[in-house]
């Protein structure tokens, strides 16, 4: 068979990321709903953010199973959104900075 | 583990892994991707492009957040909802993520009984997915009504502080949930191929002309999961924050 069918698994691997997706996201909404604060609050959600994409990519979207090649020409260049989430960041802090030099004084 | 592949001669060589099997895979004369089938190669190029677009919504989002000097609406109490006589925060987008994870959990199912040849089973699941999807779907035309109407936010500034909660929202759900409604469509039309038994019978497609195979329940697959992905960033960055 040239291409015998491809990602065959069994169900009870689906129903148990199921499951921990459920579990992440209860978790991630009881963060805002016991008023969570500061680097704790943000911690956590990044935490289960990640590790719910980490699930549904690598078990869901099988990218567990596909061959290396494929999974680096993918997850790689995501990489590259780092670099433009550290420009928002310094440009952000930066306009903040002058909106409140030329705009409001009463931030200082 | 090693798979063997076919080679011209009729002997299997198997291909090599890791690092070795990237250049291999790479520096070969023919296809990068082995044992893809094109159309799902194509679909996670696509996923990544799209990837690009909703990170770049996300970053402009956190860009005008951080430096506006106006206060933020706060999401837990915008998004509340008073059920059962008690205002409870955040609960209808929270109602929304599990519908969301669900219908990834049963299309993650649709696509392995699919792969089984089961067709009714197959379809009864695509069907609950695009059922979930329109759920969602609904639910947020629910939320951009209360808003728009309760609340008076607009894309251009609301009552509540920075004109900018209004434009990234709208934009941002919107965008999204556009993304949900095609995938509901497709997902009705990947069904009805199914049930017809036009995957097993390798019947050539209305629009392209390609023979059906159950690959196509799996690309369908890729999308709706990643939909449910960029929700998964949504959720954290822009209600929990």
């Amino acid at each position: 068979m040239a291409h015998a069918e491809g990602q065959q698994h069994p169900i009870g691997i689906y129903l148990k990321i199921w499951g921990l997706l459920f579990v992440l996201s209860t978790a991630s909404y009881l963060v805002d709903y016991f008023h969570f604060q500061g680097y704790l609050r943000w911690t956590l959600i990044i935490v289960f953010m990640l590790l719910k994409a980490g699930l549904i990519v690598a078990v869901f979207m099988h990218m567990l199973w596909e061959r290396l090649a494929l999974m680096y020409a993918i997850v790689v260049p995501t990489l590259l959104l780092l670099v433009l989430l550290g420009i928002g960041a310094l440009e952000a802090d930066y306009t903040f900075f002058s909106r409140g030099i030329f705009f409001g004084a009463k931030l200082f | 583990m090693t798979q063997p592949v076919l080679t011209r001669t009729g002997q299997s060589v198997p291909l090599p892994e890791g690092v070795q099997g990237i250049v291999a895979d790479w520096s070969s004369d023919q296809r990068a991707f082995k044992k893809v089938p094109w159309g799902k190669a194509m679909m996670w190029i696509f996923l990544l492009s799209d990837t690009f677009i909703f990170s770049s919504f996300l970053i402009s989002y956190m860009t005008v957040r951080m430096s506006t000097t106006e206060p933020w609406p706060n999401p837990s109490e915008v998004f509340a909802l008073t059920l059962f006589g008690k205002k409870i925060p955040l609960i209808l987008i929270a109602i929304m993520t599990f519908v969301l994870i669900s219908s990834s959990g049963t299309m993650a199912m649709a696509v392995n009984f699919g792969y089984r040849k089961d067709r009714r089973k197959t379809f009864v699941l695509l069907l609950i997915t695009a059922a979930l999807g329109a759920t969602f779907v609904g639910m947020q035309a629910f939320e951009w009504t209360k808003l728009i109407v309760d609340e008076g936010i607009r894309p251009w500034g609301n009552p509540l502080g920075a004109a900018q909660f209004g434009s990234t929202f709208f934009m941002i759900t919107g965008f999204h949930g556009t993304h949900v409604s095609i995938g509901v469509i497709f997902l009705i039309i990947v069904a009805i191929k199914v049930l017809r038994g036009d995957l097993d019978h390798e019947r050539p497609g209305f629009l392209t002309g390609r023979k059906g195979k159950y690959e196509i329940v799996e690309i369908m697959g890729l999308y709706w999961h990643f939909v449910d992905l960029v929700w998964v960033f949504i959720f954290a960055v822009f209600y929990l924050w």
